[in-house]
């Protein structure tokens, strides 16, 4: 057993973990923060990321003992005083959730990029969640909310149905893909 | 319905968003309860063998070890539409990754350091892999009993002493006489491999076995009553001794329908005492032992004028059901009675035979089946129209379903099905259909462009019914009781807004509860076929208009007047013509107290149900009958790019149209579409299992079985609706989850050809079959 005191979400935790314990297993089990998922448990599908001193890791492949002493950030601790973040409400507004399961994870992801670069092209937004797996919105609406949290305004859902021309109702214009 | 709405139709955000971004939302996998057990599994190793002998006397010695079962421990087979499937495997393993031996442990560590000591001696047989081999006399039997098997009768139709499971046929005209006179017939062949649903939730269920033969679970769902029935019907429960809890629920695609992990950890809560204990499917065994969506080799033949009028259509489909085809075995059946498209077709035969082979078993899938047949009929359609000399989009046009057509299970087409022409000449006007790609910039390049029609309906029993209950709050809020899952894809928004539009409150005051719990939350049969949102929201509507009928009887007694003189509107009542003298539901909500203190009424709580109606199983020799409640049509129209070094094929545009009949939440069918073909893309371009040569799944991992990244995405995406209205559906809505999935592979196949001149009849369209093609053709003389 080890000795760790990690700072989770401000907080310093003292704990005894054993030596093959992920972070992943000591922030769900342990302190019950359930927020970060497992969608694989070996490093590809980025459901399970957190901030290590400010930068996404996979918190499945990273031991428990290596964050002693470290600063970790998960999604519960994104909202402050019970109020969304700006990346969090942009997520709420652009429909980037839907089943939800890759939601904290695509979030933290998006909280390390916007932390290290606060005004991200699209390329470097796609880079910094490519590693996210997403399986239920085609990403296009994620990449719409990170985009937008990062300009601090929230782009209006296009597809406002025009009830004028009944029939042929094209949602979206202009691109709806990548950028 | 003259006025102007108010909610429906509008981009309203899902309401469980908060939650979802905030971490609050609890899924299965987050659940945990006090005594809880955790399983693991031996599975096997073998795709067929026979189980000689298990030992597990080392595992059970194993302290924190509280159960151990084997098959024999076990002896109850489960299915919905056909018995087929053992909790754990006996005698006989049929699939690699089928699970053989189950413990329960105090810790998950334990749970599997005791798997690895327990020793299972197989006597391998050869693997039945290939389906079309599979259906022949001389085949190995993956089921010798086959014949004995229970099954939903008049629906499904085993072959004993055979690997079929099920013979959908469809009959309709003198198909061989259509073909004799045909002045031009097109044959082609075409395959999909099995694939993965990949929720990113993986299953996992937790049961405890109660006591007084009671059984308490919760389960990463879609089918809260479906599982309930089920679990009572294998265990000779009351349907009441069975309650299923679904909370949150992260991903399902079909792959969570039915009856799946629920029965296995409530027989090692038996085993164990009675504590409860919990499974949750590694990436691994999501992939191994967890259903996936089949595999099917299709033959079809096209006969036609010289015109490009279609006469006739033949179809075989041989499915790749793998070692259990309760759920497949209904794919097989719809995908046949949609297995010629959306067109006019006047003399169609259609054999779809569910095969049984050694591999990991099949399930509904997004789509469910027709993906599959699609991508071989509408790149016939595509070979046929070449054939004729014709542009693909308008011979598709010549023959799509008009008005007064027939269906191929003998239904009439009416306005009120939607309009496929209009989705097709939609799709062409997006991508500039007719006007070649401008030649790309890399000499190594080549574009093309494709389009493809797609139909689908529900397939679900004649009698699938839904009910929902409204109960109004003390604040005069609604709380809707549903026990339809919204995994996903939004219903519960939708659901929202109808009863906010009907019983004039604001959207912020009515509440879905995310958890499902058979004991509180009303019947649904289950959340699968795209009919949540159709059949939930007639059940909300009706239980709207009960609790209008009592706040409206109760206020008229207050007023004096007529019921139907009385007036809802701002969360209130009013007599007509009266809105100053408007009583809040607050003050009607349970009840209305007069100042005197006498009081009427008592708490509004309304109730709305659902049935199918008017549908009919199909005759059994020649499929005829109705078995769609309503169908969806639409199409899309892709651009490509594909580079002829490396196989790889880009997204340029795609354009996706869809008769909606109604878009209820604009936002969230936007998103439906949008995530519904990056999926298909999936499927078109990557997803695909590998077996070795004994069966072995080559590609359970994320790393070789590749599916849509955020770097994958088209470059441009265009949803785009129709609203021809439903006219039984609310609001005049129908069905779209599962649509914008289908025909993706079928359009960027088209396009392929346009892009390279050859043409491909398997999926995925991966890098290394392109480029493998080139390279064949490149070697031609
Ligand atoms: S759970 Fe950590 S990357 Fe998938
Ligand atoms: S929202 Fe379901 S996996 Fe992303």
């Amino acid at each position: 057993m080890y000795d760790i005191e990690p700072r989770v979400n401000g907080h310093t935790e003292r704990a005894s973990v054993p030596a093959g314990m992920t972070l992943l297993e000591f922030l769900r089990d342990r302190l019950a923060l359930t927020g970060s998922k497992e969608g694989c448990g070996i490093g590809e599908c980025g459901a399970c990321t957190v901030l290590l001193d400010g930068k996404p890791v996979t918190a499945c492949l990273v031991l428990a003992v290596e964050a002693d002493g470290l600063d970790v950030r998960t999604i519960e601790g994104e909202a402050t005083d019970g109020q969304l973040s700006a990346l969090q409400q942009s997520f709420v507004d652009a429909g980037a959730v839907q089943c939800g399961f890759c939601t904290p994870g695509m979030i933290m992801s998006a909280r390390g990029l916007l932390l290290r670069n606060p005004h991200p092209s699209d390329e470097e937004i796609v880079e910094a969640i490519a590693g996210n797996l997403c399986r239920c919105t085609g990403y296009e609406a994620i990449l719409r909310a990170i985009r937008a949290a990062a300009q601090q305004e929230v782009e209006p859902l296009p597809g406002e149905p025009d009830t004028k021309t009944a029939r042929l109702l094209r949602s979206d214009q202009s691109t709806g893909g990548r950028p | 319905m003259t006025r102007e709405l108010t909610y429906v139709g509008k981009s309203v955000p899902r309401d469980d968003a908060a939650d979802k971004v905030t971490g609050a939302a609890r899924y299965t996998h987050d659940l945990s309860l006090p005594g809880m057990l955790h399983a693991a599994l031996v599975t096997s190793p073998h795709a067929a063998a026979r189980i000689a002998r298990i030992d597990a006397s080392d595992a059970a010695r194993l302290p924190g070890v509280r159960a151990v079962l084997t098959g024999a421990d076990v002896d109850v087979r489960l299915g919905l539409y056909m018995q087929d499937k053992r909790i754990l495997a006996h005698d006989v393993v049929r699939y690699q990754g089928e699970p053989v031996v189950a413990v329960a442990a105090d810790t998950l560590d334990i749970a599997r350091e005791a798997c690895r000591r327990i020793h299972v001696e197989y006597e391998p047989r050869p693997a039945v892999l290939d389906p079309r081999e599979a259906m022949k006399t001389a085949a190995a039997l993956v089921h010798p009993d086959l014949g004995s098997y229970s099954h939903m009768e008049g629906v499904f139709f085993p072959t004993s002493r055979t690997n079929i499971a099920h013979h959908q046929k469809i009959r309709k005209g003198d198909v061989d006489a259509a073909f004799a006179s045909a002045e031009v017939i097109l044959k082609a062949g075409f395959d999909n491999p099995p694939v993965q649903h990949v929720p990113m939730e993986t299953h996992a269920s937790i049961a405890q076995a109660l006591p007084g033969g009671r059984a308490e679970i919760w389960t990463s769902s879609q089918s809260p009553y479906t599982v309930r029935h089920l679990m009572s019907i294998a265990f000779g429960l009351p349907h009441n001794a069975v309650r299923v809890h679904v909370p949150y629920v992260g991903g399902g695609f079909g792959g969570k329908a039915g009856l799946n992990l629920e029965p296995l950890v409530y027989v090692l809560s038996k085993a164990a005492g009675g504590r409860p204990v919990r499974f949750v499917a590694t990436r691994e065994e999501e992939f191994n032992t967890l259903p996936s969506r089949q595999g099917l080799y299709s033959t079809i033949e096209i006969g036609t004028t010289r015109a490009g009028t279609i006469v006739a259509l033949k179809a075989t489909y041989v499915w790749d059901a793998g070692a259990y085809a309760d759920y497949g075995v209904n794919v097989g059946r719809a995908a046949a009675y949609s297995g010629a498209g959306p067109y006019a077709i006047p003399n169609c035969w259609i054999d779809s035979f569910v095969v049984y082979t050694n591999k990991v078993y099949g399930t509904a899938y997004r789509g469910f089946g027709h993906l599959e047949v699609l991508w071989g009929v509408e790149r016939a359609m595509d070979q046929m129209a070449r054939k004729l000399g014709l542009d693909p989009a308008e011979f598709r046009r010549r023959n799509l379903l008009k008005p007064g057509d027939m269906t191929i299970t003998g239904e009439t087409f009416t306005a009120g099905h939607g309009e496929p022409s209009a989705c097709l000449d939609a799709v062409a006007g997006a991508i500039d259909w007719g006007t070649p790609s401008p030649p790309p910039v890399e000499p190594t390049k080549r574009r093309g462009k494709g389009i493809a029609m797609l139909h689908k309906a529900p397939a679900m029993p004649t009698s699938t019914a839904c009910s929902a209950i409204i109960k109004l709050d003390e604040d005069g809020a609604a709380d809707i009781l549903v026990s339809g899952v919204d995994y996903g894809q939004g219903t519960y928004t939708v659901l929202r807004q109808i009863a906010a539009e009907e019983l004039r409150l604001p959207i912020q005051a009515v509440h879905i509860n995310s958890d499902c719990d058979t004991a509180f939350t009303p019947y649904d049969w289950q959340t699968v076929a795209s009919r949540f949102a159709y059949m939930g929201g007639h059940a909300v509507l009706r239980a709207a208009g009960d609790c209008l009928g009592q706040i409206r009887a109760v206020a008229a007694q207050v007023f004096g007047v007529a019921t139907d003189k009385i007036v809802c509107e701002n969360a209130s009542a009013y007599p007509a013509g009266e809105p100053e003298r408007a009583i809040p539901y607050r003050d009607l909500a349970l009840g209305y107290t007069y100042p005197n203190g006498n009081a009427i009424g008592g708490p509004v709580i309304g109730h709305g149900r659902f049935i199918a109606h008017d549908l009919t199983h199909l005759d059994p020799d020649t499929g005829q009958g109705r078995p769609a409640q309503f169908w969806t049509y639409g199409a899309h129209g892709v651009e490509i790019e594909v580079d002829t070094e490396t196989g790889e094929i880009e997204i340029l545009r795609i354009a996706t149209a869809i008769d909606a009949g109604k878009v209820l939440n604009a936002g969230l069918a936007r998103g439906q579409v949008i995530g519904g073909v990056v999926q298909g893309i999936g499927s078109a371009l990557w997803e695909g299992f590998r077996f070795d040569r004994s069966g072995h799944l080559l590609n359970p991992s994320f790393v070789d079985y590749k599916i849509p990244t955020a770097k994958d995405l088209p470059r441009e995406m265009t949803p785009i609706l129709l609203e021809n209205p439903q006219p039984d559906g609310p609001y005049g809505a129908r069905g779209i989850a599962e649509h914008p999935m289908i025909s993706v592979p079928s359009a960027i196949g088209n396009a392929l050809f346009d892009a390279l001149g050859i043409e491909f009849a398997s999926l995925p369209l991966s890098p290394e079959s392109v480029v493998t093609r080139l390279a064949e053709r490149g070697a031609e003389p």
